[in-house]
């Protein structure tokens, strides 16, 4: 008996696993329209990984979208097109170049301009053009103290705003997605996932990754701080082409090329990656050598929050 | 090597903490965090800064968590909250519910996905009315390993005679709650660290497991119910592809029981009887599926499956019935349940309309007496109702199964989540 019952325990890999595919089919059934929000960073090709195995063998019920701030690198777009063809998903593409086109945004001026921020409109409108009436995000509760009540199912108002005070509670495995007209959702599939779970989960599934979050040797330069790669989106200040060199570097983020910072790594497979997750986990108190983290988290935000 | 393949190996145990107001839950969680080196240095070093400005002698490890306390202050909803850490055994999920004196619905919900609660008792004030409410609400849970950690031995000089006192409390009370559960008692000091990660030197008396030990060994296996088969279809696959022209496919999370191609199976409610032809998965079929996975599986017959259906045996069925007797916890703030009230039932993975038919008697959770003569029920209010359903459900009592013993109800105007239940 004992034995018998010894053979039902699952990892906790497993087991965070099948809630997510739950939750993914629990979208499916529960919503009209909904869709994946596709960064191309780690969480999203997870969640997209995942949602793969919760409709298997049929595809998708719904399409991954990705917004494009045009200034990629080179890696990201070639990557993105693999992934789909191998998870046999649609794409549907927000280009931040036709807001800006259409004069929805305006394109920030100066050698620091960056797309970043104009992100946010396209996503609404593509969201508004396609009617999509639940947005699945990779956001886990482990990034940031505000984080950690985020619901599964997280309800915002005909505004696209979150209301703390809104928010269902969330009981057993039940989850509650009514809502008025107009009304959204954005569903949270990795919530229980920490950033060690995501990188051992992509171990074990060998999933593919983008080159970039490897370590290898770029052309980089540094401003206010944060290592940027030297691409044709972004000209150096004068200051700036002083700190040009060649550096071993990786990114941990995949964004905007003219924002997305790197760091000092010599991390080049994903065990080494996860040695140096493991690594900054444990720090004893008292060193503080890894002050990039921060600002890498800050981005980390920016990309799979709330957008 | 062998530590990664510890990492990939670990299970997962998911846990909630309870204590009052000042008790010592945030410090209690912050060592834990801490002395298991969990926190990220970013963390530790703001830490330091506040506590230093606040000219606290001890690094205040209760700001780790302190989230929280600062909606608190600020009079935001308080609410649950989760966090995560792991040693090379397990991997930790804790709900994190503030000890506010009006968090039931919190500690309930905190409660539902838990094996294990913490109950926190200070041991200058011992058993209160808040230790009891604590324990009920685990109770009717059915969380099935209590914890009640005796914190701030430091202040009582490590006295051995005042923690037998309040075990004795403790039981004494205990004895009137229906659900038995194992409960381990632990006494600690969450501010300087003694029985937490590391064992007491001030406590030789004391025989049994730190804190972290009972977490990282207490045996969760047999929580699932392997038991009784039951698999709530959740979404019907079907890819209409050359490949898999025919292929229909029942996707869901096993609910209870184990499933495994040949076996009868019935389903629910039309009650064809057919077998498992196959468990799929995308990395091929598997020999056999039971909770927590979820799977697909195809039906040697052809029978008209959808949503919110229940595939179980046909020598094992759940209950199919419109009547439903159950405890339930009101939720709702601005919504009171008075009387023959219409809600929405939302159970497994189908929703159907619901009239509240009768309200039997709420519960005084500080004292365990039945309440007969106010049956409105406000936020936070536990007590037991029978309902009516439009269509039959197919559930089992809660003790028997928290899946398939579960429920929400939904104002049918607001959507708002008014109450959770537990069938009896
Ligand atoms: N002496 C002593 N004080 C403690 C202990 N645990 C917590 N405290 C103190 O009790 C107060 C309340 O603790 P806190 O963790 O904020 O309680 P919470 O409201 O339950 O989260 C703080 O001043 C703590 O420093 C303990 O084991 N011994």
């Amino acid at each position: 008996m004992e034995q018998k019952s010894k053979s039902y325990q699952v990892n906790h890999l497993k087991q965070l696993e099948s809630e997510a595919i739950y939750i993914l089919r629990e979208t499916a059934a529960q919503f009209e329209k909904p869709a994946l929000l596709f960064s191309g960073g780690k969480d999203s090709i997870v969640m997209a990984w995942l949602a793969r195995k919760a409709f298997y063998p049929a595809k998708l019920p719904f399409p991954l979208v990705h917004v494009d701030t045009g200034h990629n690198f080179p890696e990201t777009i070639t990557y993105r097109d693999d992934f789909v063809e191998q998870i046999k998903a649609n794409l549907v593409v927000g280009l931040v170049q036709e807001s800006i086109d259409q004069g929805r945004v305006q394109e920030e001026k100066g050698p620091k301009a960056s797309r970043n921020a104009l992100q946010t409109v396209t996503l609404l409108d593509t969201i508004e053009k396609h009617g999509y009436d639940a947005c699945l995000g990779g956001g886990r509760r482990d990034e940031e103290k505000a984080r950690a009540k985020e619901r599964f199912f997280s309800h915002r108002d005909e505004f696209g705003q979150w209301d703390p005070k809104n928010q269902r509670p969330e009981l057993w495995n039940i989850f509650n997605g009514r809502k008025q007209h107009g009304e959204h959702f954005r569903v949270f599939p990795l919530s229980n996932w920490t950033e060690m779970d995501v990188w051992q989960y992509i171990k074990a599934e060998e999933i593919p990754l983008p080159s970039l979050y490897f370590a290898s040797e770029r052309d980089v330069f540094t401003r206010d701080g944060v290592i940027l790669s030297q691409t044709d989106f972004i000209t150096m200040l004068p200051e700036e082409e002083a700190t040009a060199r060649k550096e071993v570097v990786r990114f941990r983020t995949i964004g905007d090329a003219t924002c997305t910072g790197a760091v000092l790594s010599n991390a080049a497979t994903i065990d080494d990656i996860i040695e140096e997750v493991a690594a900054a986990r444990q720090t004893e108190r008292g060193t503080r050598s890894d002050d990039k983290r921060s600002e890498t988290a800050m981005e980390d935000r920016k990309k799979q929050g709330y957008f | 090597m062998s530590e990664e393949r510890g990492y990939l190996d670990m299970d997962l145990l998911r846990f909630t903490t309870a204590g009052s107001v000042d008790d010592g839950k945030s410090t209690l969680i912050g060592r834990l965090l801490y002395d298991s080196k969990n926190i990220f240095e970013d963390q530790l070093e703001a830490v330091e800064t506040s506590s230093k400005a606040r000219g606290d002698e001890h690094v205040n490890l209760a700001l780790l968590t302190d989230g929280l306390r600062a909606e608190r202050e600020q009079g935001i909803t308080i609410d649950v909250a989760y966090r995560y850490f792991a040693t090379p055994k397990r991997k930790f999920i804790i709900a994190d519910t503030p000890g506010h004196i009006q968090y039931t619905r919190n500690m309930v919900t905190g409660a539902s996905t838990a094996n294990l609660a913490i109950i926190l008792i200070d041991a200058r004030k011992g058993v209160i009315e808040q230790t009891c409410r604590h324990a009920f609400i685990a109770s009717l849970l059915r969380i099935q390993h209590v914890v009640i950690c005796v914190n701030k031995m430091d202040l009582v000089d490590w006295s051995q005679e005042r923690y037998d006192e309040i075990i004795a409390e403790f039981k004494q009370f205990a004895s009137r709650l229906d659900n038995v559960v194992e409960v381990t008692f632990i006494p600690i000091s969450a501010l300087e660290g003694d029985n937490v990660v590391d064992k007491s030197k001030n406590m030789d008396w004391y025989q049994g497991p730190t804190l972290m030990y009972h977490l990282e060994n207490v045996y969760v296996g047999p929580d699932a119910n392997h038991i009784d088969a039951r698999f709530p279809v959740q979404w019907v696959i079907r890819p209409m592809s050359n490949e898999w022209h025919d292929f229909r496919g029942y996707a869901g999370r096993v609910a209870g029981g184990v499933f495994k191609p040949g076996d009868d199976v019935v389903v629910l409610p039309s009650g064809f009887t057919t077998k498992v032809k196959a468990i799929h998965t995308l990395e091929g079929e598997i020999e056999e599926a039971f909770n927590p996975l979820s799977v697909t599986m195809t039906l040697e017959d052809e029978i008209d499956i959808s949503r919110g259906d229940m595939i179980a045996k046909p020598n094992n069925q759940p209950k199919v019935e419109q009547d439903v007797e159950a405890m339930i916890c009101w939720f709702s703030e601005k919504k009171k349940l008075k009387g023959r009230e219409k809600l929405i039932l939302r159970h497994t993975t189908k929703e159907v309309k619901a009239i509240v038919k009768d309200v039997r008697y709420k519960v005084n959770i500080n004292t365990l007496h039945k309440i007969e003569d106010d049956l409105e029920f406000g936020l936070n209010d536990i007590g037991r109702i029978s309902l009516r359903t439009s269509s039959p459900l197919f559930f089992d009592s809660y003790s028997r199964n928290r899946q398939t013993g579960s429920f929400v109800l939904i104002d049918e105007f607001t959507n708002e989540t008014v109450a959770a239940g537990m069938i009896i």
